[in-house]
């Protein structure tokens, strides 16, 4: 094989694992932009709702496949987006509504940091989890659906960005098409005018935590299908590269968040692909650093500054 | 003779995407003065405010300081300078003391290097006790000297919008812009506050620019008042020209159709 | 009314008071030797010690100036590793041979002293750009360059997993000259000590200075806080600087009384109690805004960990509960989430111990009794 074909599949090989990576980032990162969109607050918990979701569906795989063997393995997602939403719901109700009638931006962040801290030790403490990593079942087929110039695609692959990108267009159609999207969008732009229009709004809230942690259920799908180690830290890492790319797309904008996912994911596919993979992390926070000091309010966002 | 105005704007405007908040403005005010600047609802009063000190950078125009430009100066520089304000919505350090809040604007008056403060030299405590007997001083001017070591969020509404005067005397201006002071006062405390203007003006010989909604309290202090509405200037003159003018009247209460 | 004879009169008294302690100290560390001493005491001295240092470094930035960094560990570990390889070069150069001799003691401090300017040194390059930022992106952006730092310093070829102990993760310090043994602890124990009384007293005296007013203010209100004179910008980076510094020297100690140094250590959160997150949960409850509410929370923290760590296991308690406690960091969660939100403005609040008015209030006390004039001042 020639030397520039061998640098284009290299190429296209960077593209299609970038494209996987930023549909588990983009997913990821609608979460952390619903519910910034609706409280204003960087939910630093949610990382840790990808590490619930994993758990979940490594306790239920095996316990779906002895009740019947024909099932398919991934529907134990949802059970594990049921999990998801119910710890998602249970962290605003019991941490983050008090805190926020009372506190400052700077007590509700620090309270969404300590509630990352809690699940992710809670976790360990848990004698079946504990911390050392656990093998998950395979969920998808590792057979390459095509292999052509040297480029692989697999089933993992393939499902995980059409699941990522039917997931994308479903939520953009629920929140522009439905009552419920629509109520979610008023209490984003202004929360005491919807309480006048008789918006629910925090019903709404947690309406949209349910779905921003289901969204992490389904992450974790998609990442362990890839990735089959799972530690009580797994979600932490994730987490933090998808808060940057849902800052990067202009947090609190959901066709920002699959944008800034896409484009983390190919950041970082092509730096390990062409520099290294010990930097990449690295490269994902420097892109976050340039873009916060040239546009603030991320690539989709307006700039809003504060009222004299 | 020519007397240099303390503030003179030509042409300044500001122009928010596509939206002009503030256009042509032009005022002229000397040492001494006390002008009012009125106007409806948004019309853009506190954006000259802004303008004037730096929190929004002018799109057109520019704006002079007894003769010097000021244009594209930060607000802590163009405060350096002579221009000091207070704000419609009071903006107090909360968790500060009554005493302290009106030290910190005290604090480029009273400087010493941070070696000095390390090693608290003598240098540091002599103008550590300067800075106090100064801040103490504007404190009792308002009546506020027995409150120095309150928190200043405890203090009552009428005393807050005193303090905010006071720690706005205490960067050393040679204008002071006055936002709103009266808004939300009940007479006793307009009153006051009526009083302490007057105070002021005594004592430092500044320049006042005031915004105002209470219309009794404008006609009564203000030796001239511009009118703007749309970010435009539709008036301006003495308190009685523009109370009886027509389209100021319009501007406040609407066209009679008729 | 507090005048300068008073104000004179608190430091003669903080001074004297520190001095006797100091002293009494020293008495104690020559003639007690018992291994509950050695082994246990010392070693959590010198942890006590930078732990304060973290804690009331980070106060400055979250505290007084307001403003949520997540990425103090950063520059902990540009402190360390920065203490650890010029340490190493005095050894190879032979500055010292002898780990008793004065210039051991002395090339170790001049190590510390660059750990901190370099960390400062890189706290102008992070805070420049960071510092543009409020509240959750500055949170995020610290942690970012938090891990950029540590992402860095293992990739550089001298430091890192190359540096210090060729190809091993985790660098052996002992060859370093730093990674004390007990005995070296013991020995040396004094100077743990009077960097943490200076490190604090540089940090009060900038706090109760004009410094501190202005940095306070900015806390309070930034846009008054301009209109009043202040330069936030410059005050803004100046406090993360001055912050970066005393973290730096935080991360020397460090190295000083740790075997070996490995980046993990740093991370923004992991298992052990030495991250950023950690030093967040001491400020917050100790109270943001009181330097000696750092202090007291500091050494609470510690004793928690050390109870965690050595009571609970031999306690036993059911097998569950000591497993809930087998992870320190989830205790401290608790705390963190405890405190935030039934007392959220930490044990001490804003509020200063002050040794003066403490004798002032005993005295008052005792006064009452007796006549009038002992408790009126």
């Amino acid at each position: 094989m020639s030397g520039s074909l061998q640098t284009l599949s290299d190429f296209l090989q960077c593209l299609i694992v970038g494209l996987r990576l930023g549909s588990v980032y983009a997913l990821v990162a609608l979460g952390y932009t619903m519910v910034y969109g609706i409280i204003r607050l960087i939910n630093f918990a949610h990382g840790d709702f990808i590490m619930v979701g994993g758990y979940t569906l490594f306790f239920t795989i095996p316990a779906m496949l002895a009740v019947n063997d024909k099932l398919p393995i991934w529907l134990a997602v949802i059970v594990a987006i049921a999990v998801c939403a119910l710890v998602g719901v249970t962290v605003e109700l019991v941490a983050y509504r008090p805190v926020r009638k009372k506190g400052t931006n700077m007590t509700a962040l620090i309270t969404a940091i300590a509630m990352s801290l809690f699940l992710e030790n809670l976790a360990q403490a848990i004698p079946a989890i504990g911390p050392n990593y656990k093998i998950m079942r395979r969920m998808f087929s590792n057979k390459a659906v095509l292999n052509f110039l040297n480029i692989s695609l697999d089933w993992t692959t393939l499902l995980t960005i059409l699941i990522g990108a039917s997931v994308m267009i479903g939520l953009q159609l629920f929140v522009k098409k439905t009552k419920l999207g629509r109520a979610m969008r008023a209490v984003s732009e202004d929360k005491q005018a919807s309480v006048l229009v008789g918006i629910n709004v925090n019903r709404t809230i947690i309406i949209t935590f349910a779905i921003g942690s289901g969204l992490a259920a389904v992450a974790a799908l998609m990442y362990f299908a890839q990735y089959s180690t799972i530690m009580t830290t797994s979600g932490t890492m994730l987490g933090l590269k998808a808060f940057v790319a849902a800052v990067l797309g202009g947090i609190g904008i959901i066709p920002g968040a699959m944008l800034g996912g896409l484009v983390i994911g190919l950041v970082e596919s092509f730096t390990t692909g062409y520099i290294s993979s010990s930097l990449a992390d690295a490269f994902v926070f420097l892109i976050l650093i340039i873009v916060l000091i040239i546009k603030p309010a991320g690539i989709l966002g307006k700039n809003v500054g504060e009222k004299v | 003779m020519e007397r240099t105005p303390v503030l003179k704007t030509v042409n300044l405007g500001i122009t928010f995407g596509g939206l002009r908040a503030v256009e042509d403005f032009n005022i002229e005010i000397y040492e001494g003065e006390l002008v009012g600047l009125i106007g409806p609802n948004g019309a853009g009063k506190t954006t000259v405010f802004n303008l004037l000190t730096g929190v929004y950078t002018p799109t057109e125009g520019k704006f002079y300081l007894s003769g010097k430009n000021m244009n594209g100066k930060k607000t802590h520089q163009v405060v350096a300078e002579g221009i000091a304000r207070t704000f419609q919505n009071i903006r107090l350090f909360k968790q500060m003391t009554v005493l302290e809040n009106v030290k910190v604007a005290l604090n480029s008056k009273y400087e010493y290097k941070f070696f000095a403060s390390l090693f608290r030299t003598p240098k540091f405590w002599r103008k550590e006790e300067e800075l106090d007997k100064e801040a103490r001083d504007l404190l009792s001017i308002f009546n506020l000297e027995n409150k120095a070591n309150y928190i200043a969020s405890n203090l009552p509404y009428g005393q807050q919008r005193k303090l905010e005067i006071a720690r706005a005397l205490a960067t050393g201006m040679k204008i002071l812009l006055l936002d709103e002071p009266a808004a939300g006062m009940n007479p006793t405390e307009t009153a006051e506050l009526l009083e302490c203007i007057k105070i002021i003006r005594e004592r430092f010989g500044i320049a006042i620019l005031l915004i105002e909604h209470d219309m009794s309290l404008v006609m009564n202090v203000c030796e001239r008042i511009q009118v703007i509405n749309f970010g435009k200037t539709i008036a301006f003159g003495l308190p009685h020209e523009i109370a009886n003018n027509q389209e100021v009247i319009e501007a406040y209460l609407g066209k009679n159709e008729d | 009314m507090m005048n300068k004879n008073t104000k004179l009169k608190g430091y003669l008294v903080n001074t004297v008071a520190l001095a006797v302690l100091l002293m009494a100290f020293l008495i104690l560390n020559a003639n007690f030797k018992t291994p509950f001493y050695s082994v246990v005491f010392i070693p959590s001295l010198w942890q006590i010690s930078y732990l304060i240092i973290l804690a009331a470094s980070l106060n400055l930035v979250l505290g007084f100036l307001g403003q949520l960094s997540l990425g103090h560990c950063g520059f902990m570990a540009i402190g360390a590793y920065t203490a650890a390889l010029l340490s190493l070069y005095f050894e190879r150069a032979g500055i010292f041979t002898d780990k008793k001799a004065p210039v051991f003691i002395v090339s170790i401090l001049v190590s510390l002293l660059a750990g901190g300017l370099l960390a400062a040194i890189v706290g102008i390059i992070v805070g420049i750009p960071a510092l543009r930022l409020k509240g959750d992106y500055l949170a995020i952006i610290t942690l970012g360059f938090g891990m950029i730092i540590c992402n860095v310093i293992n990739n550089l070829p001298f430091a890192g997993m190359e540096g210090l102990s060729k190809g091993s993760a985790a660098a052996s310090l002992y060859k370093t000259g730093l990674g004390f043994g007990n005995t070296l602890k013991t020995k040396y124990a004094w100077v743990a000590i009077v960097i943490t009384i200076l490190c604090l007293a540089a940090m009060f005296m900038f706090i109760r200075s004009r410094f501190g007013r202005a940095i306070e203010s900015i806390r309070d209100d930034e846009i008054a806080a301009s209109a009043s004179g202040i330069n936030v910008s410059l005050y803004k980076v100046g406090t993360f600087v001055y912050s970066a510094f005393f973290a730096g020297i935080a991360g020397g100690l460090f190295a000083c009384c740790n075997s070996s140094l490995s980046t993990a250590s740093f991370a923004f959160t992991n298992g052990s109690i030495l991250n950023s997150t950690f030093i967040v949960v001491m400020v917050v409850v100790g109270g943001m805004g009181s330097l000696t509410g750092s202090m007291l929370s500091a050494v609470l923290m510690f004793l928690l960990n050390y109870v965690i760590k050595n009571v609970i296991k031999a306690s036993g308690m059911p097998l569950f509960v000591q497993n809930l406690f087998k992870y320190p960091m989830l205790v401290y969660a608790i705390v963190l989430i405890i405190v935030i939100m039934f007392k959220p403005k930490g044990i001490l609040g804003t509020r200063e111990f002050s040794l003066v008015n403490t004798i002032e209030y005993i005295k008052g006390k005792l006064g009452k009794k007796a006549v009038k004039e002992g408790g009126s001042k």
